[in-house]
């Protein structure tokens, strides 16, 4: 009996804690259909519904060139960390040969590296061969895999059974072979939790964006959000129902991939405490 | 080396037939796209980055050598010592109180049916996927002293609540609650080491006769302190390199005319104007091993302390 009353207080805390993190997307919506005076009423059916802010937003910035720079840019990271990290963590999985060992140490030592170490003569790469303005900075250094990644898939492949391999070999299959036609399907769901999870790191990247991009027209989404709250918010015009419009138009794309692909993010992230 | 002793010369050559072989050009092949991005993207970069810490490189002059003088002036620098300070106050808030909140969630989790653990997950994990600068923007709206629905909701209850966004005492504080909001990803991480617990192990233990506090202290926490460490770690890397939240918040073009109080000030985003608003190449490049070195040693402190609580199954 108390075990039951136990489920139900659970429930409720679980059911009152959820509505703290729901509201504030719901606050955000709501908000962004007002008025600008309505704004901050906190009221959460608008008064007056403004769908205009989303009109608006097109006009006072060029919004759909930011969205589509998003996604070019966030499927090119995907992509190319994804195949990049696997091809490395095959030879790391499939192979026995000198320095393996001191190799992959090195590759988990360099998750522990923070990005801002190497910010600075990372642009000044970019900068001498004549590309730092451009956006291929945000995505080309994904071509060669990253740690994290590299780590998670070689967890996948050694759970391979090694004979599939052997078998392959002795039928005179290629070692490009053994990783294309036979490790890759067979990781499938792997590669996308790290696509994915790339994606979303793309999507939501500032710092980089910030560092190189200079013309508005080549803004992603959360650089031009950025430039938005800088024009409209708190120091300048004040047009709080523009930034928000702008904010939704950021958030809702993730939240869309997140509802598709749920149980993949999950996944990817209870494999995360495996590692632990 | 005119001298090789001769097993450590068989050992050589052993090592250098494995080279030869197929097999072991075949492996580094495979290796090749990450050894190739280490050379570029981090090794020369963190030699670089040492080498230009000790110039006065501006991008638009040539480097002059200067010594040891940027990491004098890092001592020296007021703005060093309150983003330094900013960033180690923030961190040490918001990492006990992710990992005690996320714990707390995730035990509330574990003992709910099934079919609602899938929707109580899914609604966690909604602030994880929502980019930084957007919480950053939302912060500003939520915690807005006088018309700010966090500040509403505590009148209802009768507290008049702080200036969340001016108030120097209350900006940290209110970044750490904002980023609590994303705690869901860390409730996931328990969630599967709590699943990982095996079953037997309680009821071993409420036959001994173990309180239910008891058999959290003595079970739970030694079975999950696998996870529990490896978010210790990762989420204090991510705090002491806050940047995208606070950033959008507090600074950028226009804004950082209207907000004149250093007190979100974090390490990278001094690091970011430096670097990239004044072209302090050289001095930013001394922060930024500055910074390098306060993680490694935050990190080896850490994995220490590890050693004594960390319990690993079949060491």
């Amino acid at each position: 009996m108390s075990a039951k009353r136990d489920r139900i207080l659970f429930w409720v805390i679980l059911t009152a804690v959820s509505v703290l993190f729901v509201y504030p997307f719901l606050w955000l919506i709501s908000a962004s259909l007002k008025p600008r005076d309505q704004v901050f009423d906190n009221v959460l059916i608008p008064t007056t519904w403004a769908p205009g802010n989303y009109v608006s937003i097109w006009q006072v910035a060029p919004v759909l060139s930011w969205f589509v720079n998003s996604v070019v840019v966030a499927i090119a990271a995907a992509l190319t960390v994804t195949v990049a990290s696997a091809v490395v963590a095959f030879g790391f999985a499939y192979f026995r040969f000198p320095g393996r060992n001191a190799l992959f140490g090195l590759v988990l030592a360099t998750m522990m590296l923070p990005g801002a170490a190497t910010m600075i003569p990372v642009y000044l790469i970019w900068n001498s061969v004549g590309l730092a303005t451009t956006q291929v900075p945000l995505w080309a250094a994904n071509l060669f895999g990253s740690a994290f990644y590299i780590f998670l898939l070689r967890q996948f492949f050694l759970g391979l059974p090694r004979e599939l391999f052997e078998a392959a070999r002795i039928d005179g299959a290629s070692y490009w072979t053994l990783f294309w036609r036979i490790a890759v399907p067979l990781c499938r769901p792997a590669l996308i939790v790290v696509a994915i999870f790339e994606l979303k790191a793309s999507w939501s990247d500032l710092l980089k964006p910030l560092i190189y991009l200079r013309d508005p027209a080549l803004y992603t989404l959360p650089r031009g959000l950025k430039a938005i709250s800088d024009q409209f918010g708190q120091a300048g015009e004040q047009r709080w129902e523009i930034v928000l419009a702008g904010s939704v138009v950021t958030i809702v794309p993730m939240i869309v991939i997140f509802f598709l692909a749920q149980r993949h993010f999950v996944e990817g992230i209870a494999t995360q405490a495996r590692k632990g | 080396m005119s001298t090789v002793l001769p097993e450590q010369g068989s050992r050589i050559r052993s090592w250098v037939t494995g080279f030869r072989r197929r097999e072991t050009l075949a492996a580094y092949g495979f290796l090749s796209p990450w050894i190739i991005g280490f050379l570029v993207f981090m090794a020369a970069p963190m030699i670089a980055s040492l080498v230009l810490s000790l110039t006065d490189y501006d991008a638009l002059r040539p480097a002059n050598f200067v010594g040891m003088s940027n990491y004098q002036q890092l001592l020296l620098d007021p703005k060093v010592r309150v983003s330094l300070a900013n960033t180690l106050i923030y961190t040490v808030m918001m990492v006990p109180g992710t990992m005690v909140i996320a714990l707390a969630l995730a035990l509330l989790l574990a003992k709910v049916g099934r079919r609602s653990v899938g929707f109580f997950r899914t609604v966690f994990y909604l602030p994880v996927v929502t980019p930084k600068v957007a919480v950053g923007v939302l912060f500003l709206l939520l915690f807005n002293g006088q018309v700010g629905l966090i500040n509403s909701a505590l009148s209802l209850v009768g507290i008049h609540g702080p200036q969340w966004s001016t108030d120097p005492l209350w900006v940290k504080p209110g970044l750490v609650l904002m980023h609590l909001w994303a705690v869901g990803g860390t409730v996931v991480i328990y969630l599967a080491a709590l699943k990982n617990v095996p079953r037997d192990l309680y009821e071993a233990a409420t036959i001994d006769g173990a309180s239910a506090w008891q058999r959290f202290r003595r079970v739970t926490l030694p079975m999950i302190s696998g996870a529990l460490f490896f978010t210790f770690i990762v989420e204090t890397i991510a705090g002491l390199q806050t940047f995208d939240e606070a950033y959008a918040a507090f600074y950028g073009s226009a804004a950082s005319a209207t907000y004149s109080s250093d007190a979100a000030l974090f390490y990278l985003i001094y690091l970011f104007q430096q670097a990239f608003q004044f072209l302090h190449l050289g001095y930013a490049s001394a922060m930024a091993w500055l910074l390098f070195i306060v993680i490694i040693v935050i990190t080896a402190i850490q994995v220490r302390l590890s050693r004594r609580f960390v319990y690993y199954e079949g060491r």
